[in-house]
């Protein structure tokens, strides 16, 4: 079989030298790249189901054997998760407004202190940088059961301000590593021309510093948004009310229930596709960022 | 500029908000979580000092060496099919084509979802009749009845659970790996093409051993991550069959909040954070190495 199907090459490649050869030549590129799109394809498919289910009529959506491409067209199941329970509204603000605040702590945490770390003379500098890295080598896992019992007396839990806490301290090491190491690398020529015009301190901080530092600030913000939207077992720990619920526990919450018992697939993978949308728009937008920082902020 | 008397006491300033953080959020918690686990406390009651009885009643928990060895087992399987395929896709897309850097994207895709979204999308794609997977492998002939993924079989659910997380995270080492790659002088790629190495070769002898610490430091970044998973079993198994597939963190979870057994929970928390500890040890000194 394979040599009657080399001969019949060959012979094509008789017929038309120049075009086979060609592709024969670029093989190993041709088939590098079916792979990288096998791949591509691969890794959509995923997020193709979800999509369309979550746009199928819930009848369909909810057929055994589910239906590869979607016969029917409906937003209904993106209407029955805007009124489930307390509301997708609902939901989608704990989410947002956990991760305004956690981003808002982290920024002004993290702002000072990199540029105190980078620039001043503070004594044992490197002991409190070792200290306010403490996080690095405690899984928050572990401190959960700690901050649960502190957070009972602080009247933090079931608050959007508690949790958004716990993912602070949790983006608060990287963070700090980034801003300190971007302070850094302001060339020190820079600030020394701005006190010759006759900046003083403040004035240099929000004048100079803090604009040759915002690709940073971008970066950590970026990533303190999608660390607080998608954490689960803090929310988990910390949120047993219905109604501080973000987006991951509710959607976690419905996987088992409607009213037969079974569960609505087509509402859960609206839920899926609601909170995939924000990461995959932030990521595309600001991906130079996201990639940026990750290679900076885990290899270095 | 900065050497002002004064300004001392300003970078002590703009420091102080962050180590009032971190002590108070941190640090504090981690004392309070060494003193919890000497002690029995449920909430209700006043915490009674028990001296070393919450490890020894761990360490002849049955539970507890089911939740370990199944997490053990869990990061032993993911971890190579992670490192492998991570640094097999990265070497695929490290060059800057279109569709190279397109495939990069796309892999890398999964990596910013939340971790509860992907788990909830494949619990509903390894469903057993309603889900995709069941149907893609009957519709091509591979099975005749539907095989039932998750929450009835322990080793059957951590391998669909695998392959979720290996679609989730497998752009992260790509990524990193994609970086040390493009970091290897092309100089030293270009004198061994010269010298007629195959590409192959050239992976083994030339990649390969330059970016060796960043293979490192992603396998311990990925073995830490996966010592620590919970997300990933509370949604798709919920620890069933019979908290078979219930991982050390959910063991703690399990003890601390719903039981609210406070000591016994810190205990476990401290045992597990001294166990990643090791890990995260090995990690730093990769790390130093790599300044030098």
């Amino acid at each position: 079989m394979s040599t009657v199907t080399a001969d019949t090459a060959i012979e094509r490649a008789a017929m038309r030298p120049g075009l086979f050869a060609a592709f024969w030549q670029g093989r190993t590129k041709y088939l590098l790249g079916a792979i990288m799109i096998a791949l591509a394809l691969i890794m959509l498919l995923p997020i193709y189901a979800t999509i369309t289910a979550s746009v199928k009529l819930p009848a369909e959506a909810a057929a055994i054997p589910p239906t590869y491409f979607p016969q029917s067209f409906s937003l209904e199941s993106y209407a029955k998760l805007w009124d489930y329970q307390h509301g997708l509204p609902r939901y989608l603000f704990n989410s947002f407004a956990t991760a305004f605040l956690a981003i808002l702590f982290t920024v002004l945490l993290t702002v000072p202190a990199g540029y105190a770390l980078a620039r001043f003379p503070i004594p044992g500098k490197e002991l409190l940088f070792v200290f306010l890295l403490t996080a690095l080598i405690i899984p928050y896992q572990a401190l959960l059961t700690p901050i649960f019992l502190m957070f009972a007396q602080l009247k933090l839990t079931n608050s959007l301000v508690g949790l958004a806490i716990i993912h602070t301290a949790i983006q608060l090491p990287f963070s700090l590593y980034i801003m300190r190491n971007s302070f850094e690398a302001i060339p020190r020529e820079l600030e020394e021309a701005a006190v010759i015009d006759g900046c003083n301190s403040f004035q240099l901080l929000t004048r100079i510093c803090i604009p040759s530092v915002i690709p940073s600030i971008v970066t950590i913000a970026l990533f303190a948004f999608i660390t607080s939207w998608n954490e689960f077992l803090g929310a988990l720990v910390m949120l047993n009310k219905g109604e501080m619920f973000t987006l991951p526990l509710v959607l976690a919450a419905s996987r088992t229930v409607n009213m037969l018992g079974g569960t609505d697939w087509g509402m859960l993978q609206a839920g899926v596709t609601v909170s995939i949308i924000p990461c995959v728009a932030v990521y595309l937008l600001l991906q130079k960022y996201y990639v940026s920082g990750l290679l900076s902020g885990a290899v270095k | 500029m900065y050497s002002s008397p004064r300004s001392k006491w300003l970078g002590l300033l703009y420091l102080t908000p962050a180590l009032l953080f971190v002590a108070l959020f941190t640090v504090y918690p981690l004392t309070q979580m060494i003193w919890v686990s000497f002690n029995n406390w449920t909430l209700i009651s006043p915490p009674k000092f028990v001296g070393l009885n919450n490890f020894t009643k761990a360490f002849s928990d049955r539970q507890f060496w089911v939740s370990l060895t199944f997490t053990l087992k869990y990061t032993a399987i993911i971890t190579p099919i992670l490192m492998i395929g991570g640094y097999a896709v990265a070497l695929l897309v490290a060059g800057n084509s279109p569709l190279q850097r397109f495939t990069r994207t796309i892999v890398f895709l999964p990596v910013v979802i939340g971790l509860g979204a992907s788990s909830l999308l494949w619990y509903w794609l390894f469903a057993a009749d309603a889900g995709f997977i069941n149907t893609i492998l009957r519709d091509l002939g591979l099975i005749r009845t539907p095989i039932l993924w998750l929450g009835v079989n322990a080793d059957v659910s951590n391998f669909a659970i695998i392959i979720s997380v290996v679609w989730k995270v497998l752009g992260f080492g790509m990524i990193l790996f994609v970086g040390a790659i493009q970091a290897v002088s092309t100089e030293v790629n270009e004198a061994a093409l010269v010298d007629g190495a195959s590409g192959w070769q050239r992976v083994r002898s030339i990649t390969l051993p330059l970016t060796l610490r960043t293979i490192l430091l992603v396998t311990l970044i990925s073995v830490i991550g996966s010592l620590l998973a919970f997300d990933q079993f509370y949604i798709m198994t919920a620890g069933q069959p019979q908290n078979l597939t219930a991982t050390s963190v959910f063991f703690i979870y399990l003890n601390s909040f719903p039981y609210l057994k406070l000591g016994y929970g810190a205990a476990l928390s401290l045992i597990l954070a001294v166990f990643v500890l090791l890990f995260t040890l090995v990690q730093m000194l990769a790390t130093r190495r790599s300044h030098a």
